[in-house]
């Protein structure tokens, strides 16, 4: 058997380990570098670009991106194996956006498949369907971000319209090849109203073997990295929402659909 | 039905009262044991020690003052005041003398004295000069261990200055038989002497003496009887005066006889534990598995409708609230060591029966819940961790550590019960093991163990590679050669393993040492009868009398060891960047970073003794601004950049902690310099030396007692703490970390290991951080891992804590092995706390 899989490289930023917020049990995320969209809110603007960057951490210039291959990758993972077993966990992709390398994403995908771990993945389905649809057969969790049904804001936010996104996400639920979950990054300002979250829980709600939905607050740990990167942060007047406030949205969305709605990863 | 019930059963309003009248005021140092002793010892002079051990014994609980608490539902107490302690001059008391001024505003462990206190224990104190275990022990040692302890490369402390402890009697036993079942035994045994066996004399001595001591326990428990029935006639609320009647009751009942309510036995198991602490000043006299011996008088009970749940946890809770009554002094250096006036009793739930099945029940459920009600340090709750071990179990005991009290530590079956095979347990009592004190194993009511022997720092013996035996200009070691000729990392290290060999050895003789000190001066005819095989070999366990006989120091200092040795093979011999003399320099300059008062004090000594052996003479005066000037000394600007740049290369070099297999293997070699060496020792009672490898709370201490080590740790800051990761070293995470730890060889250490692993709240969060959590303990096991426990508390409230003690009186926190008040430890201790890798953000 090959497994050439294993030889595709790729570029990633950062691997982390003992994840617990993002999929079940405890997980190692693996980011990969490159984004399509430019979310004004982004908490990983070191994710954005493609090109390998240097960013000031506590006052040294530290070197963002590196080019591994699957094996290399898959080292680390394994490293962890006893957890997932007793958790669950597994690998899962992040980014940027994973699509945006494709063949390494999948193969990465494949990679953790081939020996038993579970696999996620964060994306916000930005890629041509058939992408998307390579990567279904090696993934066990697909965490999609929707951040707004109005295609015009959402293109204000972020840069792009979000038609194919919505579009894929339909898709990925008719296959019904993966457990699929939908993740809303509630921003104030840009989709924190009632009705904008009902409406993406309304859409949520429609696609078949969605359960859950998740709402993850807006918060600022992020803000540092910008001026890392030489970029102005252009939300600074903006403030994570209130718990008492994310309950109300949380009670929101579960009044209006069948949903099961959690705050947080 | 369910094998066992799992709900939360809730608090009743006693609880808070007792625990607020315990905490209303500074513990408190009392005269009464100190004098009684005294009196006793005068009148006895002619007869055999153990002997006049227990007519000492009778005497002080014949006449020393006793008090019920109010609204407590299990009597006796040591003292009159909450929380308050007696002295033990057999053991020693010069340091307490010394202290007299001091002890009520010292930073660790306050006590409040009062000063005709001070003079009934000066008083008492005048009889025993000379008469003491520390001072025999003194004049046992050899003189190069009395040295080595001097500098600083190990201290025995712990049994040099107070009582042994350590142990787990046979509760159960007197609980079943009580102390008239006991003594009937000791008759029998008695009859057999014959006065022509050549033991007779210590034989007869010793049984005696028990029955003696069994006999004053069954009085002091009728003067509580008498008490409680004049404070019932004088209790004018009915429901007290209740109370007050049941609890005359059980005191004529127990611990006399056996137990035949769940409140007797509580009782009973009460008087067990309080009078075990009166006889000697040992510490972590520890319950062992109470949900396993107190079951089948809960079970009972609750069968026939004698007891409900809420009263049996409303019972359970009152023994919590008194395990934190009693209290022990210890000198200042100590009460650092131990911070938190912690008294270490270990209790352990869950695990298996001797057979090999899970024996988790009703009370292993209700003894985590008391310490969520009870909230207090003690007991050191424990929760054994195996393959079969029921879920519901494990996510009780982490409901209870994300509480933030550091309770439960975690033990691994999987590892322990082999290890303990492996000294020589059979398997059946191997399987039946519970902890004592911190971290250590052993098999209850069959065992002197010895554990926490002493504090063996692994940092000063490679001091004393580079100094070739020198320290503070004497020479105290072998001589390993001159660092500056080393032409390989093997030679160095080679160098380092000799270093340690040495100082092991006589890291045993001091011990063996006072070891025999308390076998002829402090025999302990209580605590013995319920140690088998001391009844039958008719003699105490301090003689040997035990059927398991270990003694067990602990190491610590291997994650600074490992990174240490890793960096000089890496920086030195492989990458050729620094000489073994540049190192060595930067050592003693401490990179460059300046000198502290005690460096500069050590500098000038070694300088003073040089001009001394060339008749040079100083005056006084002059040595103070000898200290200023070293310590104003700056280093030319090329060096101090050189040191800088060195600290960065060292700083660039893979630390342990981070699952890193090459460094972590080469950790598991340093730990076997210390493990390895000591099994080939034994003691005097006849059992083997094992090592542990945790710290209590002695790395604050005795990393500043510890110069700056090639790791790039600074002149006297901590010292890394247990088989954890050097603090903010590991950056990998949790699970890394723990990777690396279970690379250690825990098993070889079968006095315990100690990993701290410290988690912010939001880790633990939801049933998914609890389920998360629980993994997280059994994939540590899963590797081998030995033991694992947590703080589990946000930096901000540590500093808000640290800043408004008022407002934190209750604030628990995990320290080493045990849980205590994080308000009461010291300054520089609270800050190693907050300074420890903060977990799973």
């Amino acid at each position: 058997m090959t497994r050439d899989y294993l030889e595709t490289k790729g570029r990633i930023f950062d691997i982390q380990r003992y994840s617990i917020h993002d999929g079940k049990g405890i997980r190692t995320i693996c980011f990969l570098k490159g984004c399509v969209l430019r979310c004004k809110w982004c908490c990983n603007p070191e994710s954005q670009e493609y090109g390998i960057q240097k960013m000031q951490v506590n006052g040294k210039t530290k070197i963002i991106g590196q080019d591994v291959t699957v094996a290399q990758v898959m080292e680390t993972v394994e490293k962890d194996r006893p957890y997932y077993v007793r958790s669950g966990g597994g690998l899962t992709l992040s980014g940027g956006e994973s699509l945006c390398q494709p063949e390494f994403a999948r193969d990465l995908l494949h990679g953790a498949k081939a020996v038993g771990i579970n696999t996620a993945m964060e994306s916000m389905g930005c890629a041509k369907w058939e992408v998307i649809e390579e990567i279904l057969p090696y993934l066990d969790h697909y965490l999609m971000d929707i951040k707004h049904m109005d295609g015009e804001k959402h293109k204000r936010f972020t840069g792009r319209d979000n038609g194919l996104m919505l579009e894929n996400a339909k898709k990925i639920a008719a296959s019904g090849r993966t457990k699929l979950s939908i993740r809303v990054p509630v921003i104030p300002t840009f989709n924190d109203k009632p009705e904008e979250i009902r409406a993406i829980a309304a859409f949520a709600d429609r696609l078949s073997g969605v359960e859950d939905i998740y709402l993850l607050p807006y918060h600022r740990l992020g803000q540092d990295k910008y001026q890392g990167l030489g970029r102005v942060y252009e939300l600074p007047q903006i403030l994570p929402p209130e718990p008492t406030y994310m309950e109300r949205l949380k009670g929101e969305v579960e009044r209006s659909t069948k949903l099961k709605c959690h705050i947080g990863g | 039905m369910a094998k066992y019930y799992t709900q939360e059963i809730q608090k009743t309003d006693r609880i808070p009262k007792l625990v607020a009248d315990l905490y209303a005021k500074m513990p408190e140092i009392e005269s009464a044991r100190a004098r009684l002793i005294t009196e006793s010892y005068k009148a006895t002079e002619d007869k055999p020690i153990v002997m006049r051990r227990a007519l000492a014994f009778a005497h002080i609980l014949d006449n020393i003052p006793i008090v019920i608490r109010e609204g407590e539902l299990v009597a006796g107490s040591s003292t009159i005041a909450p929380r308050g302690c007696q002295t033990y001059p057999e053991f020693s008391y010069k340091w307490l003398e010394e202290e007299f001024d001091t002890v009520a505003v010292r930073k660790a462990d306050p006590f409040y004295i009062a000063e005709q206190t001070k003079q009934e224990l000066a008083e008492a104190d005048a009889y025993w000069e000379g008469k003491t275990t520390s001072e025999l022990a003194t004049s046992l040692m050899a003189p190069e261990a009395r040295k080595a302890i001097e500098h600083n490369i190990f201290t025995p402390g712990n049994y040099f200055y107070n009582g042994v402890g350590h142990v787990t009697v046979q509760y159960e036993r007197v609980l079943a038989q009580g102390y008239r079942g006991i003594i009937e035994q000791v008759r029998e045994e008695l009859e057999k002497c014959s006065p022509g066996d050549a033991d007779y004399c210590t034989r007869s001595q010793f049984l005696q003496a028990v029955i003696i001591s069994c006999e004053a326990v069954i009085r002091y428990a009728n003067r509580y009887a008498d008490l409680a029935q004049r404070e019932a006639a004088a209790c004018t609320d009915s429901a007290r005066r209740q109370e007050l009647m049941q609890i005359a009751a059980n005191c004529r009942q127990v611990p006399e006889h056996g137990a035949g309510s769940f409140w007797e036995a509580c009782q009973s198991f009460w008087f067990v534990q309080q009078l075990l602490q009166l006889e000697s000043s040992g510490h972590s006299i520890s319950p062992g598995r109470f949900d396993q011996y107190m079951y089948p008088y809960y079970k009972k009970d609750l069968e026939e409708g004698r007891l409900t749940r809420e009263a049996a946890q409303e019972l359970i809770d009152c023994i919590w609230v008194k395990l934190n009554d009693l209290n022990k002094c210890r000198d200042a250096a100590s009460a650092e060591g131990f911070a938190g006036y912690s008294l270490f009793q270990n209790l352990i739930v869950g695990g298996q029966d001797r057979d090999g099945c899970d024996v988790t029940n009703d009370l292993s459920f209700m003894c985590i819940t008391a310490s969520k009600h009870v909230f207090l340090p003690q007991p050191s709750l424990s929760i054994r961790v195996w393959n079969k071990s029921p879920h519901e179990l494990l996510l009780k005991a982490a409901d209870l550590t994300r509480t933030g009290i550091g309770l439960p530590a975690y033990y691994n079956d999987e590892v322990i019960i082999p290890s303990l095979l492996s000294r020589g347990l059979t398997l059946e009592d191997a399987r039946e093991y519970n902890i004592i004190g911190c971290v250590e194993p052993q098999k209850a009511g069959k065992t002197e163990g010895w554990h926490d022997a002493a504090f063996y720092n692994m940092c000063r013996p490679l001091e004393l590679v580079f100094s070739n035996g020198w320290d503070k200009g004497e020479k105290i070691s072998i001589e390993t050669g001159r660092v500056e000729d080393m032409t390989s990392f093997e030679e160095f290290y080679d160098a380092y393993k000799k270093q340690m060999d040495y100082n092991i050895s006589l890291l045993v003789n001091a011990d063996n040492a006072i070891d025999v000190a308390h076998a002829t001066r402090c025999p302990l005819p209580f605590l013995s009868c319920m140690v088998d095989d001391c009844i039958k070999r008719g003699k105490t366990v301090q003689e040997g009398g035990a059927v398991y006989n270990f003694t067990g120091p602990q190491g610590f200092g291997i994650a600074n060891m490992a990174d240490s040795l890793y960096a000089i093979k890496k920086l030195v011999f492989e990458e050729k960047k620094v000489t073994l003399g540049e190192y060595k320099r930067a050592l003693a300059m401490n990179f460059g970073q300046g000198f502290d008062a005690v460096s500069a004090g050590e500098i000038v000594t070694g300088i003073l003794r040089e001009m001394e052996k060339n008749g040079m003479t100083v005056e006084e005066d002059q040595v103070a601004g000898m200290i200023t000037a070293v310590m104003n000394a700056q280093l030319p600007a090329e060096e101090k950049k050189r040191y800088e740049e060195l600290l960065e290369m060292i700083e660039q070099v893979p630390k342990f902690g981070n699952d890193n297999e090459e460094v972590d293997m080469f950790a598991r070699d340093v730990a076997h310099t210390y493990t390895r060496p000591l099994l080939r020792f034994r003691n005097p009672r006849g059992g083997q030396f094992q090592a542990g490898l945790y710290p209590v709370s002695a790395n604050v201490p005795l990393g500043a007692q510890t110069g700056a080590t090639p790791d790039g740790r600074l002149a006297h800051t901590p010292v890394a703490d247990g088989v954890s990761p050097s603090a903010g070293k590991d950056v990998h995470g949790p699970t890394a970390a723990a990777n690396s730890v279970s690379k250690l060889d825990h098993g070889i250490a079968s006095n315990g290991t100690l990993f701290n692993q410290k988690f912010h709240p939001t880790a633990l969060s939801g049933e998914k951080g609890l389920e998360n959590f629980v993994a997280l303990i059994r994939s540590y096991f899963d590797q081998k891992g030995s033991h694992m426990q947590f703080n589990v508390v946000d930096r901000e409230t540590l500093l808000d804590a640290q800043a408004h003690p008022e407002k934190y009186a209750h604030l628990v926190v995990r320290v080493a092995g045990y849980s205590a008040l994080f308000t009461t430890l010291s300054k520089s201790l609270q800050d190693d706390i907050i300074r420890r890798t903060e977990q799973g953000l």
